[in-house]
């Protein structure tokens, strides 16, 4: 594999006597879409957070695109190219939703400190909005407040938002949560879609989904990656198997 | 343009207008009362713009924001006792040193966020009262006289009430005005944002702790303006205007005029001075009727004014 | 020395009385959730209620074993009345809804005992100084208040950790849902313990009324130092209030008493008498800033908060 976009080294996390995070070495390279996998209590929100920057790993080391990232703040990884969305939906509910994506814009695009000019009126604002609007597929709903929409529209808006920096690199955190099976196909067209402009890592619960989209999985059991490889590969993987698809099939059976 | 933002403005423009013409009706029917009555109300909104700012719009729920008039009205109180009388050197010098207080206590206080915020600028507010009252050179706790007001060039004269209604008019105006670029611009939106979700800001990218420091600067300067303002209007000044109650009279003027748009604090400061006027007229105990109806109208009319209007209008256009 | 020792002693009392009104703000907003700023009014209510029930019955004691009652009384019904559409709501409409109660319950005592204030005079048996050091005399009374705070405190304690009602109150304040769910009867604990923070603010004000006067305002007045320990020693914990209320206490007494002649060591007499007042007053304000720079959540923070 050629150098990873986003690599973690030996990355560990607790919380009291909880490992969250257990000395993971995860590695996600230039265009793949990147699965993590496991079951719930699994670690992986604590993994997103702690490669987003909202948690600090208690050891371990993270570089993106060359850089040390571990000690770097949220708004500075944003600025590097890695944008995150979250899995409990996280907008401005009282703004609409192009101010929302708006806003995500203005985040990159700098110059925040201007005080006179009706940022509602700066095309270079509101034209990326728009266009990222256009790509997941919300462009019609643009004024409307985002408390009005529905969640599949909410998760629509996330991605909207997490694309509106043009970044590098996508953390999605289960962008299928709470879809229906109608809204759960849209989301998966849409991420097949992004997969050829961007580098992504998933972290879902949707089986069908991860193995439609993903180029390689990584399986996290309380906090380890115990294996890592190809979709057919994991399927195969008799560990996998025991530890975490084999309770998916007896639950889906 | 809908029917219910209409009926909105047209209440809004119409009182502003009121507000313009009320040195005629004054003069027209001889009461001097009104005149004093609407200067203070006038510059009360001012403080009230100002306030909205960080706590409508920036959702930081500031209880010391009265210390800016105190600080304000001391920094003119004081140059006048020792003599300098020019506006010019005076109202730069409020306008700093409110901006310098706002830094220093805003730097420390928003390193926090909700009840503890509110508590820490309550309890900073506080020490500048006690600062003030300790000083007996300047009057301590019994307060201030200023025996002349701010000079500035002829013709404005600040003894003249109503050039001087007019001046405090013109200032809540461009105060207004002013606010309503802000919290439209690019800096404004930040600082909403951070109000609707902060987490979600530094998520995508805002450093939003200096959004704020710097949103609540600006408002204590303007509020300081006011202080300005009000000392030359009572021609005197005293530790009072700083206590935190005052500060608790500011929060209620945003809340019952509403806090959705700079002209919301506008409505409340009308809405509260006139109101506390004409129950003192009923009943020397009239804060027994204040105090549950502003229980009420946090608990069934939280838009305030400004959001019973916009409730007005749109059931008059469905 | 002696003069040390007493101011010691006067720093130890205060820091006492302000725990137990700390102690109750921070009750309610650890358990409830819900900010009141009309705390100050209860402690106010206290010493309106010891003064005239003394009066009445012409015995201290029993003055103010009825106005604890009285003040306990005026809290729960304030709580089944207002207190309660308040709960789950933003914080600004605590502090805007128990702001207008300030408002109500200031100009009532106005209306009721008139805009002078009362006095609260002590009965001979405990107007008198007791020996506590060879050479050194201290008032029984303010010994008698550090007695009875302690009892309190160590009272709190107990009921906090060691009862069942207490562990409900644990419990309700990390996951008030649970605790409904289990069958307790939330609306009766939060009665109660609301309540038991009034009667704690009433105490506070009773016990304090023979050495300051009665008077309308005096619950602001107090309220920002019980704000400013509640802040320093983390919302929610009650050792933090503690901790944070001995620190105010001792350093606002032994401050207001020693500071000026600090100053005039390192000043001109004429320098150190304008600025000592100022000065003095500041010192628990610097303090509060000292912590948040370095600890914003306060010293004891209840962890989620």
């Amino acid at each position: 594999m050629s150098e990873p976009l986003l690599r973690t080294e030996n990355l560990a996390k607790r919380f009291g006597g909880i490992v969250a995070t257990d000395d993971l070495n995860l590695g996600v390279a230039p265009g793949e879409l990147h699965a993590v996998i496991g079951p719930n209590g699994a670690g992986k929100t604590t993994l997103i957070a702690q490669l987003s920057g909202q948690l600090r790993p208690d050891s371990g080391r993270i570089h993106f695109a060359g850089h040390d990232i571990t000690a770097l703040p949220m708004h500075k990884r944003s600025a590097l190219g890695l944008a995150r969305s979250f899995q409990i939906t996280s907008l401005f509910l009282d703004l609409s939703v192009l101010d929302n994506v708006a806003l995500a814009v203005q985040a990159h695009a700098g110059h925040s400190f201007r005080f006179w000019r009706d940022a509602r009126n700066e095309t270079d604002l509101r034209e990326p909005a728009r266009a990222a609007l256009a790509r997941v597929g919300l462009g019609a709903r643009e004024d409307r407040p985002a408390a009005a929409l529905s969640h599949g529209e909410h998760r629509q808006l996330e991605l909207a938002m997490a694309l509106a920096g043009n970044p590098r690199m996508l953390l999605l955190d289960e962008p299928m949560a709470g879809l229906g099976p109608e809204e759960s196909a849209r989301m998966v067209e849409l991420l097949l879609a992004l997969k050829k402009e961007l580098t992504i890592l998933l972290v879902e619960h949707d089986m069908e989904a991860v193995f439609a989209l993903a180029d390689r999985v990584t399986v996290l059991v309380y906090g380890r990656g115990i294996a890592s490889g190809a979709p057919a590969a994991i399927r195969a993987n008799k560990d996998v198997r025991d530890a975490y698809l084999g309770e998916q099939e007896a639950t889906d059976a | 343009m809908t029917r219910a933002s209409a009926v909105r403005i047209a209440i809004t423009v119409a009182l502003f207008a009121a507000l313009a013409l009320l040195p005629l009706y004054a003069h027209l029917t001889g009461d001097r009362f009104m005149l004093t009555l609407f200067t203070r109300i006038v510059i009360l909104a001012i403080a009230a713009v100002s306030l909205n700012l960080i706590l409508g719009y920036g959702g930081m729920m500031s209880f010391g924001h009265a210390a800016y008039l105190g600080i304000g009205g001391y920094a003119v109180g004081m140059l006048a006792h020792e003599g300098v009388y020019s506006g010019f050197v005076q109202w730069p010098v409020a306008l700093a040193a409110s901006a310098l207080f706002a830094l220093i206590i805003g730097a420390l206080s928003l390193r926090t966020r909700g009840v503890y915020f509110i508590m820490i600028t309550l309890a900073f507010a506080q020490m500048a009262y006690y600062i003030v009252a300790g000083i007996a050179r300047y009057g301590g706790d019994d307060g201030l006289t200023i025996y002349k007001r701010s000079e500035f060039v002829a013709p404005l004269d600040l003894s003249n009430k109503v050039q001087f209604y007019y001046l405090c008019l013109l200032l809540l105006y461009g105060a207004t005005y002013l606010v309503w670029r802000l919290v439209n611009s690019r800096f404004g939106m930040v600082v909403r944002g951070a109000r609707s979700n902060d987490m979600r800001m530094r998520a995508i990218g805002f450093p939003t702790y200096r959004y704020r420091l710097v949103c609540f600067v600006i408002a204590g300067t303007l509020c300081g303006l006011a202080g300005a303002l009000l000392a030359n209007h009572n021609d005197f000044i005293s530790p009072a205007t700083m206590y935190w109650t005052r500060s608790g009279d500011l929060i209620i003027m945003v809340v019952l005029g509403g806090m959705a748009s700079p002209f919301g604090p506008v409505f409340g400061a009308v809405a509260l001075l006139v109101l506390e006027e004409f129950l003192s007229g009923i009943t020397e105990y009239w804060q027994i009727i204040l105090g549950p109806l502003l229980l009420l109208v946090v608990l069934f009319a939280r838009g305030g004014i400004d959001g019973l209007l916009q409730a007005i209008g749109k059931e008059r256009s469905a | 020395m002696t003069l040390f020792i007493e101011q010691c002693l006067n720093g130890l009392q205060f820091g006492l009385l302000l725990f137990l009104l700390a102690a109750g703000l921070t009750l309610v907003f650890g358990i409830m959730d819900l900010v009141n700023l009309a705390h100050g009014s209860l402690y106010m209510i206290g010493a309106y209620f010891a003064a005239t029930f003394a009066a009445w019955t012409g015995s201290f004691v029993l003055g103010a074993v009825l106005a604890l009652a009285a003040t306990l009384l005026v809290g729960m019904v304030v709580e089944m009345i207002a207190m309660r559409r308040l709960y789950g709501r933003d914080h600004l409409d605590h502090v805007l809804g128990t702001f207008g109660l300030i408002l109500f319950f200031d100009e009532s005592v106005r209306l009721i005992w008139g805009p002078e204030g009362l006095s609260l005079p002590l009965p001979s048996w405990l107007n008198t100084a007791v020996q506590i050091l060879p050479g050194i005399y201290y008032s029984s009374y303010r010994l008698a208040i550090i007695v009875v705070t302690l009892a309190v405190a160590a009272f709190l304690y107990v009921l906090v950790m060691k009862t069942r009602i207490g562990m409900l109150i644990r419990a309700g304040a990390s996951n008030r849902e649970m605790v409904g769910a289990l069958g307790v009867n939330i609306k009766l604990l939060y009665t109660l313990v609301f309540g038991l923070g009034a009667a704690l603010a009433g105490l506070a004000g009773l016990m304090q009324a023979p050495i300051l006067t009665v008077q309308i305002g005096m619950g602001e007045n107090i309220l920002i130092l019980a704000f400013v320990i509640t802040v320093i020693g983390g919302i929610g914990s009650i050792r933090g209030a503690l901790v944070s209320a001995l620190l105010v206490g001792f350093i606002d007494t032994l401050g207001r008493a020693f500071f000026p002649d600090l100053l005039r060591m390192v000043l001109s007499p004429a320098a150190a008498s304008t600025a000592a007042p100022a000065l003095s007053s500041m010192l628990i304000y610097l303090l509060m800033a000292i912590v948040l720079v370095f600890k914003p959540e306060g010293l004891f923070s209840a962890g989620n908060r």
